[in-house]
């Protein structure tokens, strides 16, 4: 651990550098001297991070708390209103069916991500030939912004045009294709095949990672052994990726909850609410009605939802 | 012979073929927006033509043209798409040069120096990197208005190091822990400041990590919606990833080959970035798990 050989660094290497250093001059010798004290150094150079982080996170968040609990519009500020806002929220038809709506959207899209995710990862790990290509290909969505790539899917999914639709009906299978984006139960599907198919290029590269650290002797040690391929994988393979898989889970799990992108391009959160997430209600009440304070209070309690969420993985984490 | 065949069979099936679904899956939006952009109205708009081609021959009933490039023409001759793939490039550099310096010596001074309060400032940096976008928009939204920085690109040249910043730092930090104390320490006693070892010695030994940090900067900062989309609201001042989904839909009417046009174009810059840099995406996202 690097902490400990910082222990162990002698204390006396400050003084004897600035007695080596080129400096003549008395006060500019002082100064030296003092920024190469070690905390003096240490709080110099955190300092940006510092005030960049706390004017521009940890104050809007407070912002955030002030406003959730005033009746605020944008641009004028509101009078002290207590929980009320939250008390309404937890009253409100929409914001109930858009908490619905974001524990099925990221229980399903990160479900489907890690199972696809990891016989992805299995087949990437045995690919020998044209590995460059069939990676570089399996990254590409990641890459792409998800604004502009969810565009190419509402095409794909357009009411009329619809390519999948085309393809129903030439195959035979349907005379009239469904309305993807106008039907709820489909509208949810759709949102979430666009989430798993930008989600997994993350989960596939990042659990291949995981696969090519796992030592080769123990799948040799469990074959002569006499284990079979399946017995190999659930007993060795995925154990052995734990810990990279709640990693991963921990952070796709808070990205997909708090997910904006996809929703508002594809949807906007239609048809009938079914596919609001926090951020986009958040987004429609607070920006597009004016309502700040009521807009502040649906982001924030995402808060308490992912603050527990990260809890229970990470001590998830520790204990393997 | 018979059993490299056997083997070749084997693997076909097992691995070749299973990976198929998975490609066509990965890389049909895009051809679909490609061949979109390129399709005339008259063949984009008709139901029975075959939607996964461009009809080449004269002689088919679904044959308007062939490839054309009027929607590329109406983006760059109705929209100011220039504009906004100038301001994306110039957001994207500047915020990404700004997060890394203020990274650089965040994670030096975190994985280095011995101070109060080092280790909670390390978790904090932590916790910021957890925290959504979509979380803080609409009060720093307000914070950009008071800053008096609202419409303007500098509103998010200030606002995406945020996210930026606790990314790289934390990047970077594990990447500084890799290297060896000793360098620096011979450096030191060789008569450098600890500054100087920093620049002279540390740097340039983690290029490659420092790499990873810029390009997945640039990449975040290129692919960045929520913020641009409600900190903005000129026309003039938007990015690509904006401009394109806000602009190209009027009233009802949508123009779709030049929404795929401009999502192409938009795309063209980060792929370009994607395809030279490849080994150092793979490299960055199997050491620091990203968004």
């Amino acid at each position: 651990m690097p902490t400990g050989a910082l222990e162990q660094k002698p204390r006396s290497f400050e003084t004897t550098t600035a007695v080596r250093a080129p400096v003549q001059d008395p006060f500019r010798k002082k100064m030296s001297l003092f920024f190469q004290r070690e905390h003096v150094l240490g709080y110099t150079l955190i300092a940006p991070a510092f005030v960049l982080l706390g004017v521009l996170v940890a104050w809007p968040f407070c912002m955030a708390l002030y406003f959730s609990v005033t009746d605020s519009w944008v641009g004028q500020p509101g009078a002290y209103i207590g929980l009320r806002n939250y008390w309404n929220l937890l009253h409100d038809a929409i914001f109930i069916q858009t908490l619905q709506n974001s524990f099925v959207f990221t229980f399903s899209a990160v479900l489907l991500k890690t199972v696809l995710g990891m016989a992805l990862a299995l087949l990437l790990f045995r690919t020998v030939r044209f590995k460059k290509w069939v990676r570089g290909a399996v990254l590409l969505p990641w890459v792409i912004p998800t604004a502009l790539s969810t565009l190419g899917w509402w095409w794909m999914f357009d009411s009329l045009y619809s390519v999948f639709n085309w393809t129903l009906i030439h195959l035979g299978l349907v005379q009239v294709g469904p309305n993807w984006l106008g039907t709820p139960y489909l509208a949810k599907i759709a949102v979430i095949t666009v989430n798993v198919w930008r989600g997994l290029p993350f989960f596939a590269i990042t659990m291949l990672a995981g696969l090519v650290s796992i030592p080769r002797e123990l799948y040799e040690a469990a074959k002569t052994d006499g284990a079979g391929a399946w017995a190999r994988f659930w007993y060795i393979t995925v154990p052995m990726l734990k810990p990279v898989l709640a990693i991963i889970i921990l952070f796709s799990t808070i990205f997909t909850f708090s997910d904006f992108n996809i929703v508002y391009v594809l949807t906007r959160g239609g048809p009938i609410n079914s596919t609001h997430l926090f951020a986009t209600l958040a987004n429609q009440i607070g920006l597009q009605s004016g309502k700040i304070g009521e807009g502040a209070a649906v982001s924030l309690f995402m808060f308490p939802i992912l603050v527990l969420v990260v809890y229970f993985q990470l001590r998830f984490v520790r204990k393997e | 012979m018979k059993t490299r065949t056997r083997n070749f069979l084997g693997q076909l099936l097992t691995l070749y073929i299973p990976l198929v679904p998975f490609i066509l899956f990965s890389l049909f939006p895009f051809y679909f927006m490609v061949i979109t952009s390129f399709k005339a109205d008259g063949e984009l708009y008709n139901l029975k033509a075959n939607p996964f081609i461009i009809q080449l021959s004269p002689t088919h009933p679904d044959y308007s043209g062939g490839p054309t490039l009027e929607h590329y023409q109406l983006l760059l001759r109705d929209t100011p798409f220039l504009t906004w793939l100038f301001n994306s490039v110039l957001v994207s550099v500047l915020a990404t040069a700004i997060s890394i310096v203020i990274a650089i010596l965040a994670a030096y001074s975190l994985a280095r120096l011995r101070f109060r309060g080092a280790p909670s400032f390390g978790t904090a940096v932590f916790i910021t990197y957890l925290v959504p976008t979509t979380l803080l928009f609409l009060p720093l939204a307000q914070v950009v208005n008071r800053l008096g920085l609202a419409d303007s690109v500098w509103a998010l040249i200030v606002t995406y190091p945020t996210f930026l910043v606790p990314f790289c730092t934390w990047l970077l930090l594990g990447y500084f822990r890799t290297i060896p104390q000793e360098i620096e320490e011979c450096a030191m006693v060789d008569g450098c400041t600890r500054f100087q070892a920093l620049i002279r010695i540390v740097l340039p030994v983690a290029i490659p990590g420092i790499a990873c940090a810029v390009l997945f900067a640039f990449t975040i900062s290129w692919n960045e919606f929520i913020y641009a989309l409600t900190f903005i609201s000129s026309t003039a001042q938007k990015t690509t990833t904006v401009g394109v989904t806000a602009e190209l839909i009027r009233g009802d009417i949508f123009y779709w080959g030049s929404l795929m046009a401009g999502a192409v174009l938009g795309s063209i810059p980060i792929v370009l970035v994607y395809v030279v840099f490849m080994d150092y995406y793979v490299s960055g996202l199997t050491q620091g798990a990203i968004k």
